[in-house]
C-alpha cells in the first residue's frame, strides 16, 4: 500500500511538471498552430537561473527559493516573448520553417547551456523543508511533490481564470477556434500570440524551477528531455485544451511512474514507462483522434 | 453621389491562382451596393481583400484614407463591419462572448442590437454552436452592429436559411441600411433587388459592371451572361 502511495503521489509530481510545460505548447499550438520545439529550452532557462540564483545569493530559505522561483519565471517569460516576436512571428504560416527555427534555437540554447554550465548533472541546494518528506498513509513521500503538485493546481487554476475571465483570455478561447474571425472583428491576434507565448514560458520555466527541486540536480538536456511528453501529453489531453492537457499530464505521470516500478520489479524491465506512455497514445489516437478534451472526431 | 468605398485595381493571387485581377468599383454612401456574381466569381474573396484577410495589391479607399497597406484589424478599427459567409460565429463562446468579443468602443450598441434581435438577450449564455442557422446570422449581424462602423460587409446572409428567416434577415438588413452603408454579397438576386440601388457585378475575378441596380436589372443579357440567370420582371 505504502508503493503504491507513493507512487501515485510520484507520479502526480511529475504529471504537475509535464502539465507545466504543456499547458504552453497547447495553447501555442491552439491558437498559432505552432509546433514549438523550443519550448523545453523555456524550461532549462527556468531550471538554470533558479539554480544560479539558489547558489549564489544568501539569506533565508524562503527567501532564497521565492527569488528563484521569481527570476526563473520572468527570464522564462523573456526567453518565449523573444523567441515569438523574432523567429515565430516572422514566419507567420510558414509551418515547415517555424519547426526548423524552434528545432534550431532548441539545439543552440541547449549547447549554450552545456557550454557554459558543462555537459554534467550539477546537485542542487533544495531546502531543507523540500527534502523533508510528509507521511501519506504510512508512505515517507517528499515534500517537493506536494510543491510541484501545488504550483500546477496553481497554474491550472490561474489559466482557467484567465481564460474564462478575461478579455484577452476571450480572444484567445476565440482564437484557438478561428484566429481569422477574430481578426475581422478588430483585434490585433498578434499580440494574443505574445501573450500567449510568453505565459507558456513563465510556466515552463516555472516548471524549470521546480523541477530542480523534484529532481535534485539540473543538467542542460532538461527540458529537451522532457519535451517529447509534453508533446504526448498535448496530444492525448487534445490540442488547445487545458484541462485536457491537465488530465493527460496526470494520466501519463502515474502510468509512467506504475509501468517503470512494476515494470522493473515484475520483468526487469525499468523503461516500461515510456512504452506504456506511447501504448496510451496510441490508443487515444485511435479511439479519440482529437485528444480527451477533443471529442470522438 | 459621394464615395464611401473605392476599390482600384485590387488583385489577389492564392496558392498561385490569380483569384482577382484588375477589380475596381466604388461603393456610394448611404443603402445598399450588391456585390453580385456566379460561384467562384470572387465575391468573397473581393470583401476578404478590402478587410486584409488575404494578401492583396490595390487601393482600398475608405472616405478618402487609403486602408490597402493596414493589417486586417487595422482596417476593422476604420469603420468596417464584416458579417462572414457561413453565419460563422465561435460555436465554443456563448451568444453573450460571442458579442462581448466585438466590443470596440466603450458604449457598444447593446440597445440597438436587442431591439433589432430580442431573442440575443434571452440566449446570451448559450453557446454559438447550439443555435439555429437564423440565431447564428443574427449574432453575426449583431457583432457587426454593436460599432458605428461606416460600412458593413455582409456575405450571403441568406445561405442556407429557411424562407421565413430569409424574410426576416432581409427585413433587417434594410433597416439596417437606412443608417450605414452596406456592401451585399449575395447570391439570390430577388433578395439584392429588394435591398439594393446600386450593383456591382464580378465575373472570373474582373468587374463586369458597376452601376445602378435598375439598369443591371433591365439586361437581361447581360444578367444572363454574368450571372447565368434570368430575373423576374419587376413588380409594377
Amino acid at each position: 500500500m505504502t508503493t503504491v502511495v507513493l507512487l501515485g503521489v510520484t507520479g502526480l509530481g511529475l504529471g504537475a511538471l509535464y502539465f507545466l510545460m504543456a499547458s504552453g505548447l497547447s495553447l501555442t499550438y491552439g491558437l498559432l498552430r505552432v509546433l514549438n520545439f523550443a519550448h523545453g529550452v523555456f524550461l532549462t532557462a527556468g531550471a538554470y537561473t533558479a539554480w544560479l540564483i539558489a547558489t549564489r545569493i544568501g539569506g533565508p530559505d524562503g527567501v532564497r527559493d521565492a527569488a528563484a522561483v521569481a527570476g526563473a519565471i520572468v527570464v522564462g517569460g523573456i526567453l518565449a516573448a523573444a523567441v515569438e516576436l523574432a523567429l515565430i512571428r516572422p514566419l507567420y504560416r510558414r509551418h515547415i520553417e517555424q519547426v526548423l527555427a524552434t528545432v534550431g534555437v532548441a539545439l543552440a540554447l541547449g549547447a549554450l547551456a552545456e557550454g557554459i554550465f558543462g555537459a554534467d548533472a550539477r546537485p542542487v541546494p533544495v531546502p531543507a523543508w523540500m527534502r523533508g518528506v510528509t507521511p501519506v498513509l504510512g508512505a515517507a513521500v517528499p515534500n517537493s511533490r506536494f510543491v510541484t503538485i501545488a504550483a500546477a493546481l496553481l497554474v491550472l487554476v490561474g489559466l482557467g481564470a484567465f481564460l474564462r475571465f478575461t478579455r484577452w483570455g476571450l480572444v484567445v478561447r476565440a482564437g484557438v477556434e478561428n484566429r481569422e474571425l477574430v481578426r475581422a472583428l478588430g483585434i490585433d491576434v498578434q499580440r494574443a500570440f505574445t501573450l500567449v507565448f510568453t505565459l507558456g514560458g513563465v510556466a515552463a520555466a516555472l516548471g524549470g524551477a521546480l523541477s530542480d527541486g523534484y529532481f535534485g540536480t539540473v543538467d542542460p538536456q532538461r527540458g529537451t528531455a522532457m519535451l517529447i511528453y509534453a508533446f504526448i501529453v498535448v496530444v492525448i489531453g487534445g490540442l488547445g485544451s487545458i484541462v485536457g492537457s491537465a488530465a493527460a499530464a496526470v494520466l501519463v505521470g502515474l502510468l509512467q511512474q506504475f509501468a517503470n516500478y512494476y515494470g522493473s520489479v515484475w520483468w526487469g524491465f525499468p523503461s516500461a514507462g515510456d512504452l506504456a506512455i506511447v501504448l496510451l497514445l496510441i490508443v487515444v489516437l485511435l479511439v479519440r483522434p482529437r485528444g480527451l478534451a477533443g471529442g470522438p472526431g | 453621389m459621394t464615395a464611401l468605398l473605392e476599390v482600384r485595381g485590387l488583385r489577389v493571387a492564392l496558392g498561385g491562382s490569380r483569384i482577382l485581377d484588375d477589380v475596381s468599383f466604388t461603393v456610394p454612401e448611404g443603402g445598399v451596393t450588391a456585390l453580385l456574381g456566379r460561384n467562384g466569381a470572387g465575391k468573397t474573396t473581393t470583401l476578404r481583400a478590402i478587410l486584409g484577410l488575404v494578401p492583396r495589391s490595390g487601393q482600398v479607399v475608405l472616405a478618402g484614407q487609403d486602408v490597402g497597406r493596414l493589417a486586417a484589424h487595422e482596417v476593422v478599427r476604420r469603420g468596417i463591419g464584416y458579417v462572414p459567409e457561413n453565419r460563422d460565429v465561435f460555436s465554443g463562446l456563448t451568444v453573450a462572448e460571442n458579442l462581448r468579443l466585438a466590443e470596440r468602443m466603450p458604449q457598444p450598441r447593446y440597445g440597438l442590437v436587442y431591439e433589432l434581435f430580442p431573442e440575443l438577450r434571452d440566449r446570451a449564455g448559450q453557446r454559438g454552436g447550439t443555435l439555429s442557422g437564423g440565431q447564428q446570422q443574427m449574432v453575426a449581424i449583431a457583432r457587426a452592429l454593436l460599432n458605428p462602423n461606416r460600412i458593413l460587409l455582409v456575405d450571403e446572409p441568406t445561405k442556407g436559411l429557411a424562407p421565413m428567416v430569409v424574410r426576416r434577415v432581409i427585413e433587417v438588413l434594410a433597416e439596417v441600411a437606412r443608417n450605414v452603408t452596406v456592401l451585399l454579397v449575395e447570391q439570390n438576386l430577388e433578395a439584392a433587388r429588394g435591398l439594393a440601388r446600386h450593383a456591382i457585378v464580378l465575373d472570373h475575378g474582373t468587374t463586369a459592371y458597376a452601376g445602378p441596380f435598375a439598369a443591371l436589372a433591365g439586361d437581361a443579357e447581360r444578367i444572363h451572361r454574368h450571372l447565368g440567370v434570368a430575373l423576374a420582371p419587376a413588380d409594377p
